[in-house]
């Protein structure tokens, strides 16, 4: 199966969605045509460089700006004492903004890599030395930057949504044949998009211009008019191309710094980040410790779901990564406990980075459900179907879809499940001890109010405008193909143009709510426009006929119900006993996510979810050294991340999953690539060492101790 | 008389000769980005370690973050931009797009610079890690998708698209006859 398109009579005709097309932007991209953040030429462009805190927690003495000043070609160091003031106190589309933005207000160092300074200078090289040169002094004050689950002074989030109980765990728990109880840690994990931010800021003809690299140039744009007390429609924000964001690409110091630089030069500037800056400024996923508590009937049935899962954040914002939401999607239970903990440490505050929540939390819930099957003597595939739910297990709303069994089904049969022992330890070739794991995936299907325009022009084509973002997720081709299927013509008649704030209110690509928010914009643009051109005389102005929609109205109509995603995936993998290497040999994800717009880049970002969810199970981890509270090896030699020779053939598909009250009938695929993953592959080691591993990464070294722990050595 | 901090020299890009007076820290990255306005090159961490920055010199895949423009001069540089021959798309960067060897595209200038040598080199029968037998009368060894993935791991790409990158390298190798780089690998380097 490859494509769950619906053809009707209508698009049978010029059929766009669900037929492979390459990337409209495509050519630009393999030919170095196209142009992301910082690669606008500007005559007079001046270069700032951040400068970050070395201190852990404390206060700036004083800034040694007179000397630096002096260098050749500095024109200004911006810090505390002389930056522009700006406004904090709002709430943006995404809530309230992230403290660290709000550059140079204080003098408080409240972590490691806080802004202190920004130097600018005539050329990137004057600016780095400059900067390089600039002596800060700070009154420095001990720090605390351990994470670890048994913090005392861990506390619940003011969050509705923190804690979500049903029934008595512990009454069910002490009635249950067969109890779980276990601590999964997760660490601190960076996105490391390959384009590292960059934005160019100028003041052009009295309105503020910034050329940047974001996940919603709409929501950037806001945030700075805001921030800088300006006229939201003197504020235009373009992103036209964007290197990769992962959730790490909204507003973040760098705007903020070439903003203030150009209103206090009145000439562009530009501020990128360096690969190590990147590290402390555009936040990360916390680590995490979940302990799970799972108590089953002998015959699977859960009686308890218990997950309480604890996250770090920064003493400036409470920052909650969701993981225990996954359980309340995916599992019933007589008693369902699921609870979020924070604890304040002297750290960068956390974002959200790939499957926030879902992530991390996969792996616990999904490691669980297989030692649990394990010590039922249970198949893993079984334990899930014995729990499937009918409708929410705590709201009790029916499921838009939800076809997880489906999903299994198809995947076990391609895999070869059939065939497998459950006994672990079984198979060896060579030195390499073999084994198979699979785990359930499921993120959430959102959408958001956005608007859009669709004009139909002179010539015959149609321009469609959005202030949508291509992060590298092929938006920018599915909208192509959704609006070619809703205006009835071939996608190369449709023009479609995003990443400018310009063109009004629009989603961000993220939450996998990118695609279906924009979607239901322009889909409902090109049938008002529709309309509009059947009721003219087919005679179109040199201006064009535009249609203009807001889908607020359309999305507060839909009922309200449990709407996800769901996959299921499988590994295989080799272990070495000897050397504690663990290679990934295969993986199969098969997804039901609503229909597939572009087959093309939907398994394009299916694999890649799933590259990052081997990523994340064999190599991702950043180090912290608690005497300085900094990373140790901030880069990519420090952070490692997959490359290409540790990835396997990834195989990823689907199967149908239609909608039925779904306007556009489709859901995200940003994220429920890596759901699961982590746990599929830690479930595999099991099954080939006989070992089970609770703390990711699966470095060799934890290999090589649970080898030594099990044969007494 | 302090020392010159700054040079006059001529850079051969894509065949063209460009003169002009650079930093003597300005990196062969910066001079393409920042001064010729060749911003195909990408720039993913500035010390060598993600392979965005990938260029061709003399035939031979360098990070250009590593190497200073000064250091650059006399030899002929290929970036992106030269890769294509006019309106048509080279086999290894036509594979790219046909295949979806890309997401965002920020580490594709890279990986395509990377595959065109990782052709040449492969031709010039230079063995990799992932190569049984490295006896130099083998001859080159077949080009699995194991040998394509080690080959190409000097390039990060972190959306992941290693899959279809591997399959684009492979399908370009079946369609690229002569050198792919337009290069003078012969022989192993020592």
């Amino acid at each position: 199966m490859t494509t769950t398109a619906q053809p009707t009579a209508t698009t049978a005709r010029h059929r766009s969605v669900g037929v492979a097309h390459t990337r409209v932007e495509g050519r630009d991209k393999v030919t170095g045509a196209a142009r992301y953040a910082s690669e606008q030429p500007f005559a007079d462009l001046a270069h700032g460089w951040l400068v970050l805190s070395t201190a852990a927690r404390g206060r700036i003495r004083a800034i040694g700006e007179e000397a630096v000043r002096a260098m050749p070609g500095v024109l200004a160091v911006l810090h505390s004492g002389n930056a522009p003031r700006v406004m904090t106190d709002y709430v943006s589309l995404l809530g309230p903004p992230d403290p660290t933005n709000a550059l140079f207000q204080h003098d408080r160092v409240p972590h490691i890599g806080w802004p202190v300074a920004l130097v600018v200078a005539e050329t990137p090289e004057q600016a780095r030395e400059a900067a390089e040169a600039l002596v800060v002094e700070y009154e420095v004050e001990p720090h605390d930057v351990a994470f670890h689950a048994d913090r005392p002074d861990s506390y619940v989030p003011d969050d509705g949504n923190a804690v979500l109980t049903k029934g008595d765990l512990e009454a069910e728990l002490a009635a249950s044949a067969v109890v779980l109880d276990a601590t999964y840690t997760t660490p601190e994990q960076h996105h490391s998009a390959m384009e590292p931010h960059a934005a160019t800021a100028r003041w052009d003809g009295g309105r503020l211009d910034v050329l940047d690299a974001n996940q919603g140039a709409m929501w950037v744009a806001d945030e700075l008019a805001k921030m800088f007390s300006l006229d939201p429609s003197s504020v235009r924000v373009r992103s036209e191309h964007i290197g990769g964001a992962f959730g790490s690409k909204g507003l973040r110091p760098h705007q903020v710094a070439a903003v203030m630089a150009a209103t206090v030069l009145q000439r562009p500037v530009r501020v990128a980040l360096t690969r190590r800056q990147t590290f402390a400024v555009t936040g990360y996923r916390s680590p995490t410790a979940q302990r799970m508590r799972l108590g089953a009937d002998p015959d699977g049935r859960l009686r308890a779901f218990g997950h309480e899962a604890l996250n770090l954040t920064s003493t400036l914002r409470p920052f909650v990564e969701t993981s225990a939401a996954l359980g309340r999607v995916l599992y019933d239970a007589r008693a369902h406990h699921t609870a979020h903990r924070l604890v304040d440490v002297d750290m960068p505050t956390p974002t959200w980075m790939r499957a926030p929540g879902e992530a991390p939390g996969s792996f616990a819930v999904e490691s669980a459900l297989d030692e649990l099957a394990e010590r039922l003597g249970m198949d893993p595939i079984a334990l899930r179907a014995r729990n499937e739910p009918t409708v929410g297990p705590l709201s009790g709303l029916p499921f838009s879809s939800r076809d997880l069994l489906g999903c299994f089904e198809e995947g076990a049969r391609r895999f070869g499940w059939a065939e497998r022992d459950p006994r672990p330890r079984l198979r060896r070739e060579g030195r390499w001890l073999l084994g198979t794991g699979t785990a359930a995936a499921t993120y959430p299907s959102g959408a958001a109010p956005s608007t859009a325009s669709v004009t139909a022009e002179a010539d015959g084509t149609f321009t469609v405008r959005i202030s949508a973002a291509d992060v590298g997720t092929g938006a920018r081709t599915a909208l192509t193909l959704i609006a070619a299927e809703a205006l009835e013509v071939e996608p190369e008649r449709v023009a479609v143009r995003i990443g400018d704030s310009d063109f009004g209110p629009a989603w961000v690509a993220g939450g996998s709510m990118g695609t279906r928010s924009w979607a239901l914009a322009v889909t409902s643009a090109a049938a008002e426009l529709r309309g509009r051109l059947a009721l003219g005389d087919g005679e179109i102005p040199p201006e064009g006929i535009t249609a203009h929609t807001d889908t607020a109205g359309l999305l507060a109509e839909l009922a309200k119900k449990e709407r996800h995603s769901f996959g299921a995936q499988f590994a295989e993998v080799a272990v070495d006993p000897a050397t504690g290497e663990i290679r990934v040999r295969r993986m199969l994800g098969i997804f039901a996510a609503g229909r597939i717009i572009n087959p093309l880049t939907a398994r394009s970002q299916l694999v890649g979810g799933m590259v990052w969810g081997l990523s994340m199970a064999l190599h991702e981890e950043a180090v912290r050294d608690p005497a300085s509270g900094s990373h140790i090896g901030a880069d990519l030699a420090g952070y490692h991340v997959a490359a290409n020779a540790d990835v396997p053939v990834i195989e990823a598909d689907w199967i149908e999953d239609p909608v039925p009250d779904d306007p556009v009938g489709l859901k995200g695929i940003g994220e429920i690539g890596i759901v699961g993953v982590a746990a599929a592959i830690s479930n595999a080691v099991w099954h080939a060492t006989g070992v089970r591993h609770r703390d990711l990464p699966l470095r060799p070294d934890r290999v090589l101790r649970a080898e030594e722990a099990r044969t007494g050595a | 008389m302090a020392p010159a901090t700054a040079s006059a020299i001529t850079l051969t890009i894509n065949g063209e000769h460009h003169t002009l007076t650079v930093d003597h820290r300005t990196s062969l990255l910066d001079a393409l980005r920042e001064r010729l306005d060749l911003t195909g090159t990408k720039k993913g961490c500035d010390q060598g370690q993600c392979g965005a920055c990938t260029v061709l010199v003399d035939g031979r895949r360098i990070v250009s973050c590593l190497q200073l423009a000064v250091a650059a001069e006399g030899r002929a540089v290929t970036t992106i931009e030269g890769v294509a021959d006019g309106e048509g798309l080279h086999p290894v960067q036509q594979a790219f797009l046909d295949l979806d060897g890309f997401q965002c595209g920020y580490c594709t200038p890279g990986q395509i610079c990377s595959a065109l040598a990782v052709l040449d080199e492969h031709a010039a029968g230079w063995p990799s890690a992932a190569t049984d037998d490295i006896r130099p009368e083998a001859g080159p060894p077949e080009l699995t998708p194991e040998e394509i993935g080690e080959r190409m791991s000097g390039n990060l790409c972190r959306c992941g698209a290693y899959v279809s990158i591997v399959q684009a390298v492979a399908r370009a190798a079946e369609n690229t006859t002569g050198s792919a780089a337009g290069g003078t690998t012969k022989e192993p380097a020592a």
